[in-house]
């Protein structure tokens, strides 16, 4: 069997488990072999990892109109370089992506980079205004893969139902920032006894969980009504950042209700006390809120409860995130840093199982937008991340692709960082170090 | 005075660089920056009511948020101990046009400044300065969170009545959830031994502070009280639906000659000012001979000038 490119001596891990060794044969933008053959390149890969590509249902990559703080040149990139192959970009933009021209016009540019794919989310209400729905079956015609309003919250009531009914309608799932509009007011920083003393506006946790209660009981209510090409998960609910919102998914899934959920790297590996330093690098909507909704979280993502890792990686300029911590704009930038940060966090230091951790950045995401699944088997979709499990490198920003250089991990020490990632078959970024080896 | 009785005070090595709030400083810090002071009130009893002890220094106030009485309180108290001072408002210059806080500051850092006197809407804007400058910062009121020089006057005025605040039962009422000034006292007056009843509308009181006791019930935090501070009340809280209205708030929290007798008879009443007349206070309070409130300006301008001796100076030595 001729084919493309032979990877040498890598170690196999899917959302199964561990495969063993493997010399993994790629060509026609699948793997040919894992039992090697002749190709046009070889690459000795020392044992490091081969998975499945990374998939972000979330990411804001302000393209159009914002393009001072990220492009899709930079964020699908950036994308990359953190081992994505597939990334959903939020449509609250400048102006929103409400458009089937819009959504097409992201496709074909992003088509023309060859970096990560990207799958545009389009707006569930024309201009995110809250009251008309916009377009669904053409938006989906068009290559829109979710329907959202992120950015801000679904205050109208009526109007997320009628737009849920109607998307599933046309197997769309809409996502939701779950959170009470009324009840965070102007809150910075989670609501606790840090924002009480530090003098910040809070965001208190019931802000989330009236929310998502609200919110799922709509999902009860437009339930029997959806049909035809029902989604398999209608609801999903973005960033997870407490307890509480947590218990109300884990029970609504008790009940069978198709609602999907997703955490992002910053609620599980940082909490308000960072806050105590005032710096609005860490302000972030949902706020960052406490050691015990992270051991929540953690708990939710291990027994299934939270469907996969979302990014939210929401870049801003460096002046922006340098005003005041009332108005420095929400949102941290982690697309290049999530996997080796809880590769490192939780599996390193607390022993998450590996291969469940990689389940959610990976079919747990897929499953959530509806798209096909990546096995490491012979036959299978080449779109794949090879990783470094025992190199330690600091967070370094001044190296990141995306626009946003800086972050809140600058100086952690991670293992598990990415090396290579293909997509379709092909090397679509390299680490210039790779062949250094594990 | 002459010079040469404040280069013989000593400082702890420890006390911290910048005022921000009252971390990092202890009792100890508090007395001795206390005793400057009242060696500044001395100065400042003097018909010529100037010394040298700051010559050659540059002191910045830099107001983002306009106040006229805390910046000319600095100005006075830094230009007394033969400072030069640079004013910048940010309401009048660049900021209106745009510019950030860090590149205000960065440009004023070129200029020469040896201190910073920072006020602004925002809390922690002050310690983003304390990263960007390597000067010491002086909080003059950052949103809601701290206002230290105040708290400093407070306790200083407080001490001058009482002798001393161990075991002391001091009271303030007003709207503490969005009161720096509430935030500073609760952290320094413990510090020194008192005992904190903060008492407002449950709309406008945090749920928790570390130290003090927090309550909707002005009698029992009046109850036998040593002092009594009675806080502004700004109007925009009715405009956002945390107050009903102004009689409201009266017939809860306005301070009266009645309900001050639930306090100790000779009960010292303090207010930060600016005043909003009849509403925090009945009538003429503020003009009983328990009132604090001009002793509070004159000793915010003692207290002034040692923080900024200290600062500039004290910690050299």
């Amino acid at each position: 069997m001729k084919g493309e490119l032979l990877i040498k001596n890598v170690r196999l891990l899917d959302s199964r488990g561990e495969h063993g060794k493997a010399d993994v044969l790629i060509g026609e933008g699948k793997i040919l072999s894992l039992e090697g053959g002749d190709a046009a390149s070889v690459l000795d890969a020392g044992g490091l990892m081969l998975t499945p590509g990374l998939c972000d249902p979330h990411a804001h990559l302000r393209e159009p109109g914002q393009e001072v703080k990220e492009e899709l040149a930079t964020g699908l990139l950036a994308a990359l370089r953190g081992g994505y192959t597939d990334v959903v970009c939020m449509p609250n933009t400048t102006p929103p992506v409400d458009t089937p021209e819009a959504v097409m016009a992201l496709i074909e540019k992003a088509r023309g980079l060859g970096y990560a794919r990207l799958y545009p989310s389009a707006a569930l209400t024309q201009g995110q205004e809250g009251k008309l729905l916009t377009e669904a079956r053409l938006l989906k015609e068009a290559g829109a893969i979710m329907l959202t309003d992120d950015g801000r919250t679904n205050e109208d009531a009526g109007v997320l139902a009628l737009g849920l009914a109607y998307a599933a309608s046309w197997g769309l799932v809409v996502s939701v920032h779950a959170e009470d509009a009324g009840l965070r007011r102007g809150g910075v920083m989670n609501e606790g006894p840090l924002s009480y003393r530090l003098g910040l506006p809070g965001n208190p946790a019931a802000a989330e969980a009236a929310r998502i209660a609200r919110d799922l009981e709509i999902v009860r209510y437009v339930m029997p009504g959806a049909k035809a090409q029902k989604p398999s998960i209608l609801l999903h609910v973005q960033h997870l950042s407490t307890r509480r919102g947590l218990e109300l998914i884990r029970q609504a899934r008790a009940e069978g209700l198709p609602v999907g959920a997703e955490v992002t790297p910053h609620h599980l590996t940082l909490t308000d006390e960072a806050l105590e330093s005032l710096d609005p690098i860490y302000k972030v909507a949902p706020p960052l809120r406490t050691q015990a909704d992270i051991e929540a979280l953690i708990a939710g993502l291990l027994e299934g409860s939270i469907d996969c890792i979302g990014t939210d990686h929401a870049p801003h300029t460096q002046a922006e995130k340098e005003q005041d911590l009332l108005r420095a704009p929400f949102g941290i930038a982690n697309i290049e840093v999530a996997w080796p940060l809880l590769y490192t966090e939780l599996v390193l230091k607390r022993g998450f199982p590996l291969p469940t951790l990689l389940e959610r950045f990976t079919d747990g995401a897929r499953r959530v937008l509806g798209l096909p699944l990546i096995r490491l088997e012979t036959g299978a979709e080449a779109s794949l991340m090879l990783f470094d499990p025992a190199s330690e490198r600091a967070v370094n920003p001044a190296e990141f692709a995306s626009k946003a250089r800086f972050s809140p991990w600058a100086g952690w020490k991670l293992q598990g960082w990415p090396v290579m990632t293909l997509v379709e078959g092909r090397v679509a970024w390299t680490h210039e170090r790779l062949g250094v080896g594990a | 005075m002459g010079t040469g009785v404040m280069e013989t005070h000593t400082h702890s090595a420890e006390q911290p660089k910048h005022l921000l709030d009252f971390q990092g400083w202890n009792r100890a810090h508090i007395e001795s920056l206390f005793e400057t002071a009242k060696m500044m009130q001395e100065v400042l009893s003097r018909p010529v009511k100037k010394v040298p002890a700051l010559t050659g220094f540059t002191v910045a106030t830099v107001f983002f948020e306009p106040s006229t009485r805390t910046r000319l309180s600095f100005e006075l108290a830094a230009r007394r101990m033969s400072a030069d001072v640079l004013s910048f408002s940010g309401a009048t210059s660049s900021m209106s046009k745009g510019e950030s806080y860090k590149d205000t500051l960065l440009t004023l850092d070129a200029m020469g400044i040896d201190a910073y006197v920072i006020r602004v809407d925002a809390a922690g804007v002050p310690h983003q300065a304390a990263r960007w400058l390597g000067k010491p910062i002086i909080n003059a009121g950052d949103g809601w969170r701290a206002h230290p020089t105040q708290a400093l006057l407070d306790a200083f005025s407080l001490l001058e009545r009482l002798g001393s605040l161990e075991g002391r039962k001091i009271a303030i009422v007003g709207d503490i959830l969005h009161s720096r000034v509430a935030r500073s006292n609760a952290e320094l007056l413990p510090m020194l031994g008192a005992e904190v009843w903060l008492c407002g509308p449950a709309t406008l009181l945090p749920g928790e502070l570390p130290r003090v006791r927090l309550t909707t019930d002005l009698r029992e935090a009046l109850h036998d009280a040593d002092a009594v501070m009675a806080l502004r009340l700004q109007k925009e809280r009715m405009d956002r639906g945390l107050l009903p209205s102004e009689p409201e708030y009266i017939a809860g929290y306005q301070i009266t000659h009645e309900r001050l007798g639930w306090a100790k008879p000779e009960a010292p009443l303090l207010h930060p000012g600016p005043m909003n007349r009849d509403l925090e206070l009945e009538g003429t309070l503020a003009e009983s001979p328990r009132s604090l409130v001009e002793r509070q300006v004159a000793n915010g301008q003692a207290v002034r000038m040692a923080v900024l001796y200290h600062l500039l100076v004290g910690r050299k030595g």
